[in-house]
């Protein structure tokens, strides 16, 4: 599903090298994690897959079920069934979150040629997988992401794939800031979207988050590059020793 | 030569053809009184600080420039609203297109009409609102106005009115140069929602002297629109009594030139003034909100929001000023100005002034100026949103806040709709 071959990037303005040859398949209906620590490149992987500007790809591919992600506007990425769970999800005064939410489902719909969701039938399916993930309608009318917990905009983050129920979750530290039942909330509803149509790529600081969503496959990624894979006992072995172990290891 | 020389000079000229409309009595001496004002003053200049941000040049010149009809389907905007509509076609009162001008709590009379009586009770506002906004700072092309305008409304207010008056302007001659000059005097208790749209005329000059009395209150909702050559010069002065309301707001798209006024002073205790505008300006557009509100009495509160969006060039100005009296104790005075700027083409002018003689008083001012937010930006286009319609979210976003000064959400929501289809248009 989600196939990157030897990618290289660097920051646009700087003359720094962030990624150094990243390889990574994520099948669809599997969990794959990246751990890794502080500055590794996690999260510009995240960014430079969805399409974020600032960054140079110097040499590699980066592709969804055979397409060019790396050629596409974000929006295209998105309408192609990419999604990233932001780690610091972005407040937009005075766009509610409604409004928000039913402009990026029907853009999408209609950049596939599928026909837009009535304002009945959205609010029908909006309402129920709020719910679910307890956000209430007063969440649903605020601004995007204004004055939320961090909690609540992970949840809203959530509220957002299940909506447009993408082939691809990025999830960029998605326990970061967040409290043991908030995790159990959030990783629920992740939980509920798995799916055998459906990949994942879950990148997290902490092993903790893997508890909760469980992964079939684990990565370690330490500067810019992935230098090992495993199941899932590999995460038990980084929250047991640290990193520094498994680094010694590799280098 | 000095510039009072140099304006005098020009003013002689401008004025040396210019003669008074026949007139009764009360409006005689008001029109008199006001041209030898605009004598005094001289009319506005380039060099004038006033005039630092708007060339005035083509708002004084003899003849008003060329403006090109703007050919559009679309309906008038408070056509869905249910009101009393009252028709101007560049500047003349059409009796055929207007509703018959009676209503409950009401009396509306045209300038026209009561011009040649010898006495009548407009003679306590007409040019007199104007005349005291001379002070501090002149602004002659009103005076102009109370001394040439042949039209216009004068409405008078002794109950609650429950239908909007709306004053609709048509623009049907490529060079037509109007002048409007409407007088609404509202009595003890009275309430009116007066709506004003569409453009006066290729050149417009509008003056509107709002008296609000004790517990009275105005609403004033204006959508200047549609035809893009347009020039526009208005005022708006009003006198507040106590416990009084005036609330007026302005959407402003199109233009090559807008100067809007508003002159506002608060002469009862516990009074409320808010003066909102937003507008969006694309290319050879230039909008300009001066706005001057004294406080001078006790415990009352003024609020200023103006937001504008400019593209491709446009210029947005905004000239505001709060000054409080020595006598009013317990003011709360607000002003805020925001410019967004799709573009580096673009730019906002801005001039927010405070100036204080009372010691017990809270008043805040700030003035922004800035891009589109590229994070929030991204964040929608990774949702799936394109970036055209993702700027036009946030541009929509970032307008709602002076749209919601508003208090019915019928008009805000007309309002709104008016600027997403704008925006749409844009798009393509």
């Amino acid at each position: 599903m989600l196939e990157i071959k030897g990618l290289k990037v660097k920051l646009e303005d700087e003359d720094k090298q962030i990624l150094k040859g990243v390889d990574l398949t994520v099948e669809a209906g599997k969990v794959h994690a990246i751990m890794g620590p502080n500055g590794s490149g996690k999260s510009t992987l995240s960014y430079v897959l969805s399409g974020r500007d600032g960054y140079e790809v110097t040499e590699g591919a980066a592709s969804l079920d055979g397409e060019d992600l790396l050629e596409m506007e974000p929006e295209e990425r998105a309408a192609e069934g990419l999604f990233l769970a932001f780690q610091y999800p972005v407040e937009i005064p005075g766009v509610s979150n409604m409004t928000f939410l039913r402009t990026a489902v029907n853009a999408q719909r209609k950049a596939r040629d599928e026909e837009e969701l009535s304002a009945a039938d959205f609010l029908k399916d909006i309402r129920a997988k709020a719910k679910t993930l307890k956000i209430d309608a007063d969440m649903l009318k605020r601004p995007v992401n204004m004055g939320f917990s961090g909690g609540e905009k992970k949840r809203n983050e959530i509220l957002q794939m299940a909506m447009l129920e993408p082939k691809m979750c990025i999830l960029d530290e998605t326990d970061s800031g967040l409290d043991v039942d908030a995790m159990k909330l959030v990783s629920e509803g992740v939980n509920a979207l798995r799916s055998e149509g459906r990949g994942f790529l879950v990148i997290t600081h902490y092993q903790r988050l893997l508890d909760h969503i469980k992964p079939d496959v684990v990565h370690i990624m330490a500067d810019g590059r992935i230098v090992k894979t495993g199941g899932p006992e590999l995460a038990l072995e980084v929250e047991e020793n640290g990193y520094a172990d498994i680094l010694a290891e590799v280098a | 030569m000095g510039l009072l020389d140099v304006k005098q000079e020009a003013t002689e000229a401008r004025l040396s053809g210019v003669t008074l409309p026949e007139s009764g009595a009360w409006l005689a001496t008001a029109r008199a009184d006001a041209l030898a004002r605009v004598k005094t003053m001289g009319l506005p200049h380039a060099r004038d600080e006033y005039w630092k941000y708007t060339r005035p040049g083509t708002l004084t010149q003899a003849d008003a420039p060329e403006a090109a009809l703007y050919d559009t389907d679309e309906a008038p905007i408070f056509d869905g609203i249910e009101r009393l509509n009252v028709v101007f076609v560049d500047g003349v009162f059409s009796a055929e297109e207007s509703d018959d001008l009676t209503g409950e709590g009401l009396s509306i009379e045209r300038l026209a009409d009561i011009a040649q009586n010898d006495i009548h009770w407009a003679k306590e506002l007409y040019g007199v609102l104007e005349t005291k906004g001379q002070t501090p700072v002149q602004r002659p092309l009103a005076a102009l106005n109370t001394a040439l305008a042949t039209d216009g409304v004068v409405i008078r207010v002794s109950g609650e009115v429950s239908k909007p008056v709306n004053l609709s302007y048509r623009h049907r001659d490529t060079t037509s140069d109007a002048a409007l000059h409407h007088v609404v005097k509202l009595e003890e208790g009275a309430k009116v929602t007066l709506l004003e749209n569409g453009p006066g005329a290729a050149r417009f000059n509008q003056v509107l002297e709002v008296e609000v009395a004790d517990k009275a209150e105005f609403h004033h909702v204006r959508a200047q629109g549609r035809d893009h050559e347009r020039r526009n010069v208005t005022h708006i002065f009003a006198r507040l009594g106590t416990e009084s309301v005036f609330k007026s707001f302005t959407v402003t798209v199109n233009g090559v030139l807008t100067r809007n006024e508003a002159v506002l002073e608060l002469t009862g205790d516990d009074a409320v003034a808010h003066v909102a505008g937003a507008c969006v300006g694309d290319g050879e557009f230039h909008h300009d909100d001066t706005v001057f509100v004294t406080h001078n009495a006790v415990n009352c509160e003024s609020r200023q929001v103006f937001k504008k969006v400019l593209r491709n060039g446009a210029t947005g100005v905004f000239q505001g000023k709060i000054l409080v009296q020595p006598d009013a104790q317990k003011t709360d005075g607000y002003q805020i100005s925001q410019s967004l700027l799709l573009d580096d083409d673009s730019q906002f002018l801005a001039k927010p002034e405070l100036e204080i003689y009372a010691d017990d008083v809270a008043c805040s001012h700030g003035s922004t100026s800035g891009a589109i937010d590229e994070e929030g930006l991204f964040y929608l286009r990774a949702r799936g949103i394109p970036k055209d319609i993702a700027t036009d979210l946030m541009t929509l976003a970032f307008l709602a806040e002076a749209v919601e000064e508003i208090e019915s959400d019928e008009l805000s929501d007309a309002i709104i709709s008016r600027l997403e289809s704008w925006l749409e248009r844009r798009r393509g």
